[in-house]
């Protein structure tokens, strides 16, 4: 361990400002992109069953 | 062996392997960036040059990786698609674009945010920075080419045409401080001279940026079974999948409530 303290561990050696806005926007970015692909799949899968739903309404009228 | 790799250029087939195969690599992603973090934020060293400043490159050199080799990944699959007309592999290019976009920015994110206090400037239009940049304007015109023309099969072609010949730009980017003299400090690794880095910052930086691939494979795949679903969508079999299944019964049982 190299750090004497949690503070000194934030502060990055005064460097904190720069270190933590990488990392921070890093994991922010892969928590968004996450959520992206999950809502993509459940769009994709609404998207399916409408149209499925469709076609065996229209099946049914006809 | 080959036959049993043809199989799965099928979308039919390559659906359940990707969506087998997801959670490992995310698991793998996972594990490795904790590992990594742990090595790089708590056991590596301080540099004697920039103090702690340096810590940041244990996600600058990482992302800046993988928006070059998804890239590359792009264009291998674009290559397969143009010259054997697979339908799989436009879909894999597709899928692969966001991922690239986000560590394109990313790349450019971090790099300014190291650039400022080692340089004392967020940007400079030096040929690295500049390569890079037009990397992230290379994924983001591939979205919005392959978003905007409606066929698919069309889609890809003109896609994959972009992807190919936007790669021509990876080999640039990366020997950009060779034979260009720019800020931008030349390889930390390099096949040839082997390290210039303390052995456990390398370490760190290595398996960081294994954790990044993993990451991309995971979301790559994740996001080519959205994109089959769709493409697919007035196939039997998909029809037939149980999650299709699953949510028709759900439209069914919402539709009976109102």
């Amino acid at each position: 361990m190299i750090w004497n303290s949690w503070n000194d561990f934030w502060a990055m050696g005064g460097y904190g400002l720069y270190v933590w806005g990488s990392f921070g926007v890093t994991a922010l970015c892969i928590a968004v992109e996450m959520v992206w692909v999950k809502r993509a799949r459940e769009n994709a899968l609404t998207q399916v069953a409408n149209e499925l739903a469709a076609k065996t309404n229209g099946k049914e009228w006809s | 062996m080959i036959q049993k790799l043809f199989i799965y250029a099928s979308p039919q087939n390559f659906y359940p392997l990707a969506g087998r195969l997801w959670p490992l690599f995310a698991l793998l992603a996972t594990a490795l960036s904790v590992w990594g973090l742990w090595l790089g934020m708590f056991v590596a060293p301080t540099d004697f040059q920039q103090g702690e400043g340096y810590r940041i490159i244990f996600v600058h050199v990482p992302v800046s990786w993988m928006s070059m080799v998804i890239y590359l990944a792009m264009a291998f699959w674009a290559l397969l698609g143009l010259t054997f007309n697979t339908r799989l592999s436009g879909m894999m290019t597709q899928a692969l674009a966001p991922t690239g976009a986000i560590f394109a920015f990313l790349s450019l994110w971090t790099g300014a945010l190291w650039g400022k206090p080692m340089w004392g400037a967020w940007w400079v239009w030096d040929a690295r920075l500049t390569s890079e940049l037009i990397l992230f304007f290379l994924y983001l015109g591939h979205i919005a080419l392959t978003s905007a023309i409606d066929d698919p099969r069309r889609a890809d072609k003109a896609g994959g045409v972009l992807a190919l010949v936007g790669a021509l730009n990876v080999p640039v980017i990366y020997f950009s401080v060779k034979w260009w003299n720019t800020l931008h400090q030349g390889a930390s690794v390099s096949l040839t001279k082997g390290s210039s880095m303390a052995q456990v910052m390398l370490e760190a930086m290595l398996i960081m940026g294994v954790a990044f691939w993993m990451f991309a494979v995971a979301m790559a795949l994740y996001r080519v079974r959205s994109i089959i679903l769709v493409r697919e969508r007035h196939a039997q079999w998909v029809a037939d999948l149980p999650e299709v299944k699953a949510q028709m019964a759900q439209k069914i049982a919402g539709g009976a409530n109102v």
